[in-house]
């Protein structure tokens, strides 16, 4: 049985002190006046950042490398660890590049900031989680969250739309994924990863069923990274909701879905074999290609930045299909250098989209370039990094990727894969040239750019080039929470 | 400090133009004369160290000098690593050479956002400059990638009508075919467990790592279709007349004077001593291509009404000439093709200059609208001739010494080949003195070239310095090909160790019997 000890609880310290922060901003939200809802932005800022802290302050525990705690239902491993800080590096940008667009849109309600701190919770759980359910739990929480958080736009039948579908096709998913849960647990008698690993230890034990299970789970996460065919949802969620948290959609849920992946294909159920292989490695080419040619046709930046974030999660799959040492680590090394970037080109976008987001399309950056010189170059950053130009962080997060794949002698794979981002640099350049080669005068916002977003822009520059020229550091990170996973 | 400076020579080499970058950068944007004197200034100060590294470079010496090495990347272990042969070091040359050229060049034709002009400018002088020193696979796709992202903008922004059609076509062809290296660069990583060039080198020709036949030929392939559509050999050259007639006169310069000679590099660097074997295999059909090259190269010329034109489908057969030296396998072949790089990247950036100088007076490029400039216009059109003939390959001007070389290598290697490339030398006369009779001769046939000024100082000094460098190179090109002989002899041992080629070498060159 389940025995609660008061020092598990500060194996999950990051967890409990964001949803202390995220009650706190829910309390305080009544008794701000409507023109200062941004101290509640601050307030749940300065709750990442304790987080983060708190991060620290887990990682530093002494013991063995995986550290369980509540009878093995969550582990403070470095896995965990990194995943955190992660999702809290996303939280802070998203708070900081929303303070202002929520003024200006006039939605600045609280909520905003609880429920951005409260999917953040839920996405660490499901990176922490080393049990089927409290996995489960952990993408509920989360989940419930984000639905509300795309249709925060209340007002717009867009913003709407885009939480009904992701709302109807992200419970059809989560259905999904519990319902191998259940066939997990009727088969084996447990939800928990580690006891699944010595209950499904080699191939020949497993039963059919257990294949199915299995399948069934893919299902469900592959709706949260949006793969091919399970992708429909996501440019019309991506669209339709406002832009700072389709930056955050983009990329927290992702790679939260991502974790849970590694932790259950990589890890638990490993040894499930070619199967597991084949699917991931199908399911990535048709990802990335798909996600890129569709984003060749696309005349709207956020729809394309949406397709594009589908072909990324392509990427990530050929490290998962790698595997290994080498393919974790990769994906935790890309996943970080895709935070950075995507997040960066998003809320770039919220703000040049003007009052009610209504520049997005590419039409209407033409011409930036001479009146916004360094918005535009910061733009370029990001979306040359998403292309994979060297010196940035989206080259060697691809380029981790790809060495992995070729050590296991996908060799095919990797071509499709490197083909496929050349396919990418046309339409990512395709927003440059807009902004640098044609002549006119931009429909875009030519506001200033705000301090908050400005230092979130800051953040992701810098990261970017950072981990593009010196990654040596986060290559340690990411290879030392790899070690939990075989 | 200046110890320092003497065994880092490469490093300061290669990112001093990165510094006159970062310095644009914090000039005001309306100073644009401030920032025209820094980017002359730091390439000239490019240009006088690359003069250092050349003087200093010693031709007894095999193997790579100047060479620094510090770890950089810890997963997988990449190296920092930098260093100049007889191949790169002329290279490095040429490029800090053309560069103040294609500054003052752009002088007063550059008047929209010259800051970020200049800015890309330099910037790209440190992708080229990188491509020919770095030692670390790695190390040389991160200049070989980033290099694009300047020239691409160069194109787009400051080129004419069809400019951004021209900059993505550049763009993604260049792309395609480094994604193949990417992959032959892993690869060989993960058989070497390196990425260090000399490292590989060395576990390849000692066969501790032997390649298969199979993994050879593939491997071969994804480098050489790389360095094929960046040389551009024939059918791999859709790319370049379109982002040469595009790009503004310093984008031409640099792009051809450069940007090809890193194809050619690429061979000769990494195809011909990782992939020996594979090599000799497809020589027979890479040197049809390269003569293909030249004969289409030369009769497209003939046609072009646009003297831009004319000049980008030049440098098709020209560097057909020069792929064809490479795979002679022997000395004088390859040799040849290193000084002709160095020869076609003076000259045709030579041209490329001379027609922006008229485009700049008349704004238009069509060979229609002249006629008899040689009476309005005598300086220019003086040095215009003296540049034709260089291009086409006159004794005692630089394109001979090159073109003789390889067409010597080429008959030793097979009598087809130097014959079928001599043909293209006429062609070359053929379409150049035809261009310039046109241009220059005759009658003065369109009354608003009447008025047209000659050359000023600065377009003067540009074309001095032009003029010195094809004599010299011309006359007395032994400082050149005195430092080749080494590392040429080094490339070849390698291809050659049993080769039928190599067996035919006779006496080397001809200048090496007087010596």
């Amino acid at each position: 049985m389940i025995t609660f000890q008061p020092a598990d609880l500060i194996r999950i310290l990051p967890e409990v002190i964001l949803s202390a922060f995220a009650v706190l901003v829910m309390v305080l939200e009544p008794f701000i006046p409507a023109g200062r809802k941004g101290f509640l932005a601050w307030t749940s800022l300065v709750g990442v950042i304790t987080a983060g802290v708190g991060v620290l302050e887990t990682s530093l525990l002494p013991g063995k490398e995986r550290i369980l705690a509540f009878g093995g239902m969550v582990a403070a491993d470095h896995f965990a660890l990194y995943f955190t800080a992660l999702f809290l590096l996303v939280a802070g940008l998203t708070v900081l590049g929303s303070m202002n667009y929520l003024e200006r849109d006039r939605i600045n309600h609280g909520e905003f900031y609880a429920l951005v701190l409260l999917a953040t919770v839920g996405m660490c759980f499901m990176a922490a989680s080393t049990d089927l359910m409290m996995i489960f739990l952990g993408l509920e929480v989360s989940s419930i969250s984000t639905y509300v958080l795309a249709g925060f736009k209340r007002h717009e039948v867009q913003s709407n739309e885009a939480s009904l579908k992701y709302f109807l096709l992200g419970s059809f998913a989560t259905a999904f994924f519990l319902y191998g849960i259940a066939f997990v647990y009727g088969l084996t008698g447990t939800t928990n990863l580690l006891a699944l690993s010595e209950r499904l230890a080699r191939p020949s034990q497993w039963p059919l069923l257990a294949h199915v299970a299995l399948i069934l789970m893919f299902v469900g996460l592959a709706f949260k990274v949006s793969t091919v065919p399970f992708q429909i949802w996501t440019p019309d969620v991506y669209q339709g909701a406002p832009a700072p948290v389709t930056a955050f959609l983009s990329v927290g849920p992702k790679a939260a879905a991502f974790a849970v992946l590694l932790r259950i294909f990589l890890g638990g159920m490993a040894s499930a074999g070619n199967l597991t292989f084949w699917v991931i490695w199908l399911s990535a080419i048709l990802t990335m290609s798909l996600g890129n040619l569709a984003a060749l046709a696309q005349s709207n930046a956020k729809r394309m930045l949406a397709y594009s974030s589908i072909a990324h999660a392509g990427y990530v799959l050929v490290g998962i299909a790698a595997g290994g040492p080498e393919g974790t680590s990769a994906v935790l090394f890309y996943l970080l250098a895709y935070a950075l970037m995507n997040v960066g080109a998003f809320v770039m976008i919220a703000h040049l989209a003007g009052t009610g987001e209504r520049s997005t399309n590419i039409e209407d950056y033409t011409g930036l370039a001479f009146q916004r010189p360094g918005i535009a170059a910061c733009l370029s950053v990001f979306l040359l990094a998403l292309a994979g130009f060297p010196t940035t962080a989206g080259f060697l997060g691809k380029f981790y990727l790809f060495r992995a794949a070729v050590h296991s002698h996908l060799i095919g794979l990797t071509i499709i894969a490197l083909l496929n981002s050349v396919v990418s640099v046309y339409y990512y350049l395709h927003l440059v040239v807009a902004m640098y080669m044609r002549q006119g005068k931009t429909e875009a916002s030519t506001a200033a750019v705000p301090w908050p977003l400005g230092a979130a822009l800051a953040v992701s520059v810098a990261g970017i080039f950072y981990l593009g020229l010196y990654p040596n550091h986060f290559l340690v990170l990411a290879r030392f929470a790899s070690n939990p996973l075989p | 400090m200046m110890a320092w400076l003497q065994n880092h020579s490469l490093t300061v080499l290669t990112f001093l133009p990165l510094a006159g970058t970062l310095l644009i950068a914090f000039l005001r944007r309306d100073a644009a004369k401030v920032i025209r004197w820094v980017a002359l200034i730091f390439s000239l100060l490019t240009f006088l160290l690359a003069i250092r590294v050349f003087v200093d470079f010693s031709p007894h010496q095999a193997g790579m000098q100047f060479v620094e090495q510090r770890p950089w990347i810890g997963e997988p272990p990449i190296n920092y690593t930098l260093g100049v042969d007889g191949l790169s070091v002329v290279l490095i040359l040429l490029t800090a050479f053309l560069t103040p050229l294609a500054v003052l060049a752009s002088w007063t034709s550059i008047t929209s956002r010259v800051k970020e002009f200049f800015a890309f400018l330099l910037a790209l002088e440190t992708g080229m400059i990188g491509v020919f020193v770095a030692l670390d696979l790695f190390l040389f796709f991160i200049f070989w990638e980033t290099m694009l992202i300047p020239m691409y903008f160069l194109i787009g922004v400051w080129g004419h009508e069809r400019r951004v059609y021209a900059a993505v076509k550049f763009i993604l062809y260049t792309m395609i075919g480094s994604a193949l290296m990417l992959v032959g660069i892993l690869y060989i990583y993960n058989v070497t467990g390196t990425f260090d060039f000399q490292a590989i080198l060395r576990q390849l020709s000692t066969g501790e790592y032997p390649l298969s036949g199979a993994a050879q030929t593939w491997l071969f392939l994804a480098f050489f279709v790389a360095f094929a559509i960046k040389v551009p050999l024939f059918p791999f050259h859709t790319w370049l007349p379109d982002a040469h007639v595009e790009a503004p006169t310093a984008g031409s310069v640099i792009l051809a004077g450069v940007l090809l000679k890193m194809g050619t590099y690429g061979l000769l660097r990494f195809c011909l001593p990782f992939f020996p074997q594979a090599s000799r295999a497809f020589a027979p059909i890479i040197s049809v291509l390269a003569i293909i090259g030249i004969l289409y190269g030369a009769l497209v010329s003939m046609v072009q009404p646009d003297l831009k034109k004319l000049v980008a489908y030049s440098s098709v057969a020209h560097l057909g000439f020069v792929v064809l030296g490479i795979f002679a396998f022997n000395i004088s072949g390859i040799e040849g093709a290193i000084y002709q790089m160095v020869n076609h990247g003076v000259s045709t950036g030579a041209l490329f200059i001379l027609v922006g100088m008229l485009y700049d007076r008349r704004h238009t490029r069509l060979i229609k609208e002249f006629g008899g400039l040689a009476t309005i216009l005598p300086v220019y059109s003086t040095f215009f001739m003296i540049v034709t003939l260089s291009s086409l390959g006159l004794p005692m001007l630089n394109g001979f010494v090159g073109e003789f070389l390889i067409i010597l290598g080429a008959f030793r290697a097979k009598v087809t080949y130097g014959a079928l490339a001599a043909v293209g030398v006429v062609l070359a006369a053929v379409y150049l003195l035809w261009m310039y009779q046109r241009v220059f001769y005759g009658e003065v046939t369109n009354e608003k070239n009447r008025s047209l000024p000659d050359c000023d100082l600065r377009e003067k000094i540009i074309l001095v310095a032009v003029v010195v460098v094809i004599l010299f190179m011309g006359i007395y090109p032994q400082p050149f090909l005195r430092r080749m002989d080494k590392s040429v002899a080094q490339v070849l041992q390698r291809v050659g160790q049993s080769g039928p080629y190599y067996a035919l070498q006779a006496p080397a060159r001809p200048t090496e019997r007087t010596r």
